[in-house]
């Protein structure tokens, strides 16, 4: 067991371009659940997106793409996300918001399953995904790509940097325009929808409308997060966007607390790098031997941080649903 | 118990289900037709019993109303190339070869002994490759005649197609019945309602593989076992969480978590691995339909779902207990006002959801083999099934449930397999746009 690797490893992984990517998902559900009270269940789906749009656009024509710029992809990321945003929340909306979690959970599944099908794997290259797009965004790197900086216990590589570099002003940004939109009457009006819808309603106000705004946004913000993740691993792999991906992002959502700007960040960083604590110590104490085969072999201890995410989601929830920073009155059990 | 001798020679055709079963079919269908000039492959060929190994085949012309051929030449080389014999085929158009072990080997038709008005279906066919395992007399297998595949076009595997969906159909509807239930007692969408059809595969498949038991008995007991689970999270989780007045939100991402954390100690037990009961994996077909064979196992899931799901129809119209279920699940307080322990009735509408679902996982891995993700991906049907044919109401969604089976498979007449449940989504999305309240569902219970 090297300990110091496993420090390292964690440490760096705070704030690495996974937490990234957990935190912008994280982010657009706490415009979802945290402000609005949609049980979007289905982040991932929107997450995936992102990735993909991306991918399929900028990948080669060799690699099954369109070879088109990289901001044409993000452009394309964005229209399709919205689209998807659309075309669940037109059925679902008005309806109690049950509907929209099992609506949400479904779409994201079956989008899985569609990107990764053989029967479309000209378009978005089945089971192994799209690889090979992310070539001009690390030209542009102004950092070296492959040397490592290190400062304190960070250690990255020069192209992690840039990532994380992206990454972060994405989060920014999001933050920002979630702590403006927050104070305007637009936010409110959201956050009254969350209290009580029937009550916004008699005044006037289109609460279908704003609930779809709010799904859009936040929908959007989950893209960014796949699109940070397709650019950093040069990849969009389906198996990245299960429903797994939306739990990790609501934990860390949950666990910063809901419908506060830092909630997600904080949450993020905290329950990635635990996250990835447990991985890289799991994976060190099968390397080592430390439990005999018969109980944890390799493959099992990957199994172990999810076993753990599973436990803490649920502790969290019945136990202390406002997470760090949250406000009881504002995020009831019942919500 | 659970070794290789077991567990290997299960055939791999089952090993994706339902949706291997179409591609499977398919195949039936080609070798079938193809090869009508290759007759007899279950009888042993000859009395060449000396050789452990070997190779056998019999040669008939289809365009000649299927008379044997006689003379055609077959080279077997071995994998460096080299000539192991030359099989003829004798008067009644059979031919044999022994061969010296196990291994791999191509076998060459000679295309001039054939003779004249007699061809290859593909020309360009005249070499297989093959493996030849231990003690096998392995069936060698060059189609004569006219191409016919065309004539089994979509309405000939419909028959089996439809089988199969009724089977999954039903299978699903069981499982939704706790589902549905639990979300119209106590407003609550679980999530781990697919680990609980797990849980009853699995237990099951460690008492039969691991254990010995014979299946079942060990369904039996997985049943039970899976009724006292649900009571277990009934007692220990959701009432507490209910009583402290948790939220749609609360239940449904605490059940998430459960979810997550059942499916990953799955993984964790049993492995990644899709692996079969040691019973009625391999079974000879009762009958053919259309093309395809039909196992028993195919006819024994149906008529016991059908028993099974007929028994609760009866028990929620008839039995006074029954009846408390509905009631509460129509009207939780005005049940309760009436003298109705509501308390009561969830747990034991827990119990049986539970154990219907254990059950329905038995019998879903009884024809696909147990594979822990099984149940997550019922579960997206469930949910479809469910909202399609009503939220709330019990017998709407399982009827919502068994027409989601029997479309999802038949729609794998005409799409890709891997993309059959798209065709679920996009019924769900549909009927939520139209007619929110789902097919069976009464306007009022869409809030």
């Amino acid at each position: 067991m090297d300990w110091g690797f496993i420090g390292t490893q964690s440490i760096s992984a705070l704030i690495g371009p996974m937490a990234v990517f957990y935190i912008l998902g994280a982010q657009g559900l706490n415009l979802h659940y945290g402000y609005t009270g949609l049980l979007n269940f289905g982040q991932a789906g929107f997450m995936a997106t992102g990735a993909y749009g991306v991918a399929i656009c900028c990948a080669s024509e060799a690699a099954g793409g369109y070879g088109l710029p990289l901001w044409v992809g993000f452009l394309v990321a964005v229209v399709a996300t919205v689209l998807l945003a659309l075309l669940l929340g037109v059925p679902t909306l008005r309806l109690r918001g049950d509907y929209l979690a099992i609506v949400t959970i479904a779409a994201s599944e079956i989008l899985r399953i569609v990107l990764r099908s053989e029967a479309l794997e000209d378009f978005s290259g089945g089971n192994s995904g799209m690889a090979g797009f992310a070539r001009s965004f690390y030209d542009a790197n102004p950092f070296t790509n492959g040397r490592r900086y290190e400062l304190g216990p960070f250690s990255y590589l020069g192209k992690d940097l840039w990532v994380m570099t992206v990454g972060w002003g994405l989060i920014a940004i999001a933050a920002v325009l979630t702590f403006l939109l927050m104070r305007s009457p637009w936010g409110r009006v959201l956050r009254s929808i969350r209290e009580n819808e029937d009550a916004v309603r008699s005044l006037g106000k289109n609460v279908f409308s704003y609930k779809m705004q709010s799904l859009v946004l936040g929908a959007v913000m989950g893209a960014a997060g796949g699109v940070v993740l397709a650019l950093y691993q040069n990849l969009a792999s389906p198996d990245d966007y299960g429903t797994k991906t939306t739990f990790i992002a609501y934990t860390a959502l949950i666990l910063g607390g809901a419908a506060r700007v830092g909630g997600p960040i904080v949450g993020g960083m905290i329950f990635y790098g635990f996250f990835a604590f447990m991985q890289v110590t799991a994976s060190q104490a099968a390397k080592a031997d430390v439990l005999p085969r018969s109980i944890m072999d390799s493959v099992q201890a990957g199994i172990v941080p999810f076993l753990f995410l599973g436990v803490v989601l649920m502790l969290l929830v019945v136990f202390r649903p406002q997470g760090i920073f949250g406000d009881r009155r504002e995020i009831e059990l019942d919500g | 118990m659970g070794g290789p001798g077991h567990t290997a020679p299960v055939p791999t055709l089952r090993r994706r289900g339902a949706s291997a079963y179409a591609a499977l079919l398919f195949m039936v269908v080609a070798i079938g037709v193809a090869a009508v000039g290759f007759v007899g492959s279950a009888a042993p060929a000859g009395a060449q019993g000396e050789a452990a190994e070997g190779i056998r085949g019999t040669f008939v012309n289809p365009d000649d109303g299927g008379k044997p051929v006689e003379g055609v030449e077959v080279v077997v080389r071995d994998e460096a190339g080299k000539k192991v014999g030359t099989a003829i085929s004798g008067e009644d158009g059979k031919y044999s070869l022994d061969l010296p072990e196990s291994g791999n080997y191509t076998a060459e038709l000679l295309v001039k002994s054939l003779p004249s008005g007699v061809r290859l279906t593909d020309a360009s066919k005249t070499k297989l490759s093959f493996r030849v395992l231990p003690n096998q007399h392995k069936p060698l297998i060059f189609p004569f005649g006219k191409d016919t595949r065309k004539v089994v076009g979509t309405w000939d595997k419909l028959p089996a197609t439809l089988l199969d969906g009724v089977r999954l159909g039903l299978i699903i509807a069981m499982c939704s019945i706790g589902l549905s239930l639990i979300y119209g007692t106590t407003k609550f969408a679980n999530f781990a309602h697919g680990e609980m059809v797990m849980f009853g595969a699995l237990v099951t498949w460690f008492l039969n593989q691991r254990a010995g038991w014979a299946v079942i008995p060990a369904a039996l007991v997985a049943t039970v076992l899976s009724g006292g689970f649900g009571a277990v999270q009934e007692l220990g989780m959701w009432g507490p969480l209910r009583r402290r007045r948790a939220g749609a939100f609360g239940m449904m991402t605490v059940s998430f978590g459960l979810s997550l954390f059942l499916v990953n100690l799955y993984q964790y037990l049993y492995g990644a691995r899709s692996q079969p009961y040691s019973q009625y994996a391999i079974q000879e077909p009762l009958f053919t339909l259309g093309n395809s064979n039909v196992p028993p196992r195919v006819i024994a899931t149906i008529v016991l779902s059908i028993v099974v799901l007929g028994g609760v129809a009866l028990f929620l119209q008839k039995a006074r207990f029954g009846k408390a279920m509905r009631a509460v699940s129509d009207n939780g307080p005005l049940a309760a006002a009436s003298g109705i322990n509501t308390d009561r009735v969830i747990l034991w509408v827990w119990v049986m959801g539970s154990a219907l679902a254990g059950l329905g996982g038995v019998l879903n891995s009884l024809d696909q083999q147990v594979q822990f993700q099984q149940g997550s991906n019922l579960l997206l049907l469930m949910f479809a099934g469910i909202t399609v044919g009503g939220l709330g109401t019990s017998f709407g969604a399982a009827a919502g449930c068994f027409l989601l089976g029997i479309a999802i498979q038949l729609s794998t007449l005409w799409v890709t397999p891997s993309l059959k449940n798209v065709g679920a989504l996009a019924v769900l999305i549909v009927v939520l746009m139209f007619r929110p309240q789902g097919v069976f569902g009464r306007r009022e219970r869409v809030g």
